[in-house]
């Protein structure tokens, strides 16, 4: 069975404007869910320790759980994990915000070079974001004080990026959580945008054949 | 018939009956020495049944009364591990409880501070006559008093004093929906107390049975007491089902006897169960039938808000006399020297367990019913009618068993009888009144217990038989030995062995939950944010010291692995210090402890998760004095440490606290 032409040009640029609209919703997803989960195990620990990274804020299992990090850190002279210095926590929510507001510009501008831009510059902010977490989590491993009773020679406690890591009596596991997923998707969606409006722009030319029912509209071309 | 008349006058030198069946008891003892193994299975299967593995969780609670520790141990079923042990009656120094300012007014009583008790029966709360997991209440034997333990933190929280009580054993039953603790007095006494000649007993000797209100919150007020005649009451349990509005409570002595009981007390063939209507009770109290006689009694009262505990005092009772109030007390005649009184699953047997008997009685609420109604009364003592034994009774127990003392049950339709001189448990059944198996305790076992088998609900896979006598059968530790709990398997028709474990202090009765309703409720820490402690130090910068005439008071903090302050100085001699200690952790079982050298009247404080203690210590030297953690926290325990500085009055020391100032 042939499909005609005008439906799939219509339907390729309705599903891109869909596959943005789905970008932008799992991008205001990520406020509601933690970027990034540190989960720590110990002896003495055995159920785990887990940390939370959000756009916005540091949370554990409870309200008590960086406490309880910070005390067992302050051993091998850690800085206390404290939220409050950490200023991209109070900025990222304000870019994210950003990229949301262009996200839903470039919904309604339906424009296929906008949702490849928009797409492009999310997948940057992201990678400076990881980027900026690994900065962080090097400072914390490296920078001790020279007080710290327990001194291991050679040994930094950066946690790993992504994976696990055995850190004295800590096993460290380090992996991205609902919002970094969320993120991706959004990504995701925002290039099937662009890659929906390009097929639709090239395939009807190919898929005209000869005889058939008159088109109600004429088929949409390159937006380009 | 003739009426029961009581008089002291009863009285025979020679105790021939007893006697006898001491001799008995000594003889079926040596039988059962040959055959030390009793009716354990194979000893791989019973050690496959009580396992649990390294990490693994038991599948009941059980909660031990300490007897004369005054504690309660907590253990775990099947495997027998114990896990702590709850300081109720007694100071116990190894955690403060009766030393730290905030737990002393919770051993205060009228006759002032009282270090040691002796706690008999644990009991817990029930919703629907099934036990809910909320609270459990133990009574104090000797200075008459009611605790109430909250186990979601499993601490005291409240001990109430019975006034006009004297051996407040037969307690603290709860009614079905925990309306109503009871307390029974054991030792009748001059009501209220006064100077009077002992042999005046029959005249001025009176029991009174109290009746403990339980509000919502667990807050228990004292709401009547009921003026009996002169005899000792033992045990109690109360209705179930149709019988929910009723207490019973078994009486000895009836011959009202004040020395030598045990040939004076034991010389009638029938003494007594009390069947006390409490919802009558309320009928006349709410018709002013009462009177207010004076007594002084202490509630204390724990307040998880400020974690201290507050006394208040009472100076009256409300006091029902029976013979002004017609249906609130009856009497039924139980031989003899009736011990435990135990009420069936479904509320309508009533089981007498005569300790100076062979058989048990049972009787019927239904019959108790019936025979109210058409007055079957054989006389009556004090005003209280005395029903017919034959009009009651449902049946008797033929157990060939002697010194039957205590019954719970399953939940098939069994009952379970301890036997204290013939040394072992008997299961029979409910309705046929047939004996269906027996065991042998190792030895003499008190009091038995069934998970819920005192209740609506009973848990019927495990009995619990707590044994009094232990002789050869652990590692001999000197002439005092322990006592121990042998734990059946009551699953099948007949009873299994599994195991046997030394228990702390002396055991009376116990009760057991499954670890699923009480383990979700089990607090982690103490939330600070909730600590609304008058001398909290929420953190560390507001540590301070602070000085009001000869009064020190140091806010201190604790946290791994240092102290705030660590260093005081500008003590004098003559000082009295109060050391307000908080623990700032936030972590499940990051206890802090704290001690300080030469404390003469004070033991340590430990402190969990966000409490705050105070230690209260009066140097009386010159020096200076270190304070540790007693409690091994960390890595770096043995550097939590500190000092504080001692000065004669002369010296011109001012006063300063610091940590970590170099």
């Amino acid at each position: 069975m042939q499909t005609h032409p005008s439906i799939t040009a219509l339907s390729g640029k309705k599903k891109a404007s869909a596959w943005m609209l789905g970008a932008v919703f799992f991008s205001v997803m990520i406020y509601f869910f933690p970027l990034w989960k540190i989960t720590l195990y110990a002896p003495q620990y055995p159920q785990g320790i887990r940390m939370y990274i959000w756009i916005h804020q540091i949370t554990g299992d409870d309200a008590y759980t960086l406490q309880n990090i910070n005390i067992l850190n302050h051993y091998v002279g850690m800085k206390d994990i404290d939220p409050h210095a950490v200023p991209e926590l109070s900025y990222f929510p304000y870019v994210l915000a950003g990229i949301i507001a262009l996200g839903f510009i470039a919904f309604l501008m339906k424009k296929r070079w906008a949702y490849l831009s928009w797409a492009i510059l999310y997948a940057l902010c992201g990678a400076v974001a990881i980027y900026d977490f690994y900065l962080w989590e090097y400072d914390y491993g490296h920078h001790l004080d020279p007080k710290a009773p327990i001194k291991v020679p050679g040994m930094a406690y950066q946690p790993p990026l992504v994976g696990v890591k055995h850190l004295l009596n800590f096993t460290a596991i380090s992996l991205p959580d609902w919002a970094s997923l969320c993120m991706m998707l959004s990504i995701i969606l925002g290039i099937a945008a662009y890659l929906c409006c390009r097929s639709s722009a090239i395939k009807p030319h190919y898929r005209l054949p000869a005889g058939s029912d008159t088109p109600r509209e004429k088929p949409v071309v390159s937006h380009s | 018939m003739k009426p029961i008349s009581f008089s002291a006058q009863r009285r025979q030198s020679i105790p021939i009956a007893f006697g006898i069946i001491a001799v008995t008891g000594l003889l079926l003892a040596s039988c059962h020495a040959n055959d030390s193994s009793g009716g354990a299975i194979q000893a791989q299967e019973a050690a496959q049944r009580v396992y649990v593995a390294p990490g693994k969780y038991d599948e009941f609670y059980a909660f031990l009364s300490g007897g004369y520790n005054g504690q309660v141990s907590v253990y775990g079923l099947p495997s027998g591990r114990l896990f702590k042990i709850i300081p109720v009656f007694s100071q116990n120094p190894e955690n403060g409880y009766g030393y730290s300012e905030e737990t002393k007014p919770l051993l205060m009583t009228s006759f002032g501070f009282i270090p040691w008790d002796d706690a008999h029966h644990p009991e817990l709360s029930q919703t629907n006559g099934i036990p809910d997991g909320k609270w459990l209440f133990i009574n104090a034997n000797n200075t008459p008093r009611v605790a109430r333990i909250d186990l979601k933190t499993f601490e005291t929280v409240e001990t109430l004093e019975i006034p006009n009580s004297a051996g407040n054993h037969s307690s603290p039953f709860v009614t079905e929906n925990t309306e109503y603790v009871v307390a029974g007095t054991r030792f009748s006494v001059p009501i209220p107390q006064k100077d009077v000649p002992i042999d005046s007993y029959a005249q001025n000797f009176k029991g009174v049975l109290s009746f403990i209100k339980v509000a919502p919150d667990g807050n228990m007020d004292l709401s009547f007491q009921v003026m009996m005649p002169g005899f000792d009451y033992d045990l109690a349990h109360a209705g179930k089902g149709k019988s929910k509005d009723w207490v019973f409570f078994t009486c000895y002595n009836t011959e009202q006897a004040h020395t030598l009981l045990e040939v004076n007390a034991s010389q009638r063939d029938k003494d007594f169960v009390a069947a006390i209507n409490w919802k009558k009770a309320e009928e006349y109290l709410k018709q002013g039938k009462y009177h207010v006689m004076p007594g002084t009694y202490y509630d204390n009262r724990f307040d998880t808000s400020t974690q201290t505990a507050h006394s208040i005092v009472h100076q009256e009772v409300k006091v029902l006399i029976p013979s002004e109030c017609p249906g609130l007390v009856y009497l039924i005649p139980a031989p003899k020297s009736p011990h435990g009184v135990d009420v069936d699953p479904s509320g309508n047997y009533i089981v007498a367990n005569g300790k100076l008997n062979a058989d048990l009685s049972v009787f019927s609420f239904d019959r108790i019913q019936q025979a109210i109604q058409q007055k079957q009364f054989d006389g009556e003592v004090n005003g209280i009618p005395v029903l017919k034994f034959d009009a009651v009774l449902a049946g008797i127990v033929k157990s060939g068993g002697l010194g039957p003392l205590h019954t719970e049950f399953d939940d098939k339709g069994n009952a379970y009888t301890t036997f204290f001189i013939s040394s072992e448990v008997v299961k029979w059944k409910l309705g046929t009144w047939q004996v269906e198996d027996r065991q042998p305790t190792f030895y003499s076992p008190g009091h038995l217990m069934i998970p819920g088998g005192d209740s609506r609900k009973p848990w019927g896979k495990y009995l619990v038989a707590l044994n009094k006598i232990t002789k050869d059968r652990y590692l001999p530790t000197g002439p005092e030995l322990s006592q121990s709990a042998q734990l059946f398997d009551i699953s099948g028709d007949k009873m299994k062995l599994l195991l046997d474990f030394p228990t702390v202090g002396e055991p009376h009765y116990a009760q057991a939950i499954p670890a699923s309703i009480l383990m979700p409720r089990s607090e982690k820490i103490y939330q600070l944010a909730n600590n609304h402690h008058p001398y909290l130090t929420r953190t560390e910068k507001e540590a301070k010291v602070v000085r009001s005439g000869k009064r020190i008071d140091v806010y201190m903090t604790e946290i791994r692995s240092h102290f705030v302050p660590d260093n005081i100085e500008g003590i004098h001699l003559g000082d009295t210090v109060y050391f307000h200690v908080t623990n700032l952790e936030q972590d499940w079982d990051a206890a802090h402890g704290f001690a300080v050298e030469g404390n003469q009247h004070n033991a340590e404080l430990l402190l969990m998760p966000g409490q705050t203690k105070t230690l209260k210590w009066v140097p009386n030297r010159v020096g200076v004095f270190p304070f540790y953690c007693t409690d091994f926290c960390s890595a770096l325990h043995q550097e939590m440490q500190g000092y504080v500085r001692v000065s004669a009055q002369t010296e011109q020391v001012a006063l300063s606290w610091s940590t970590g100032k170099e």
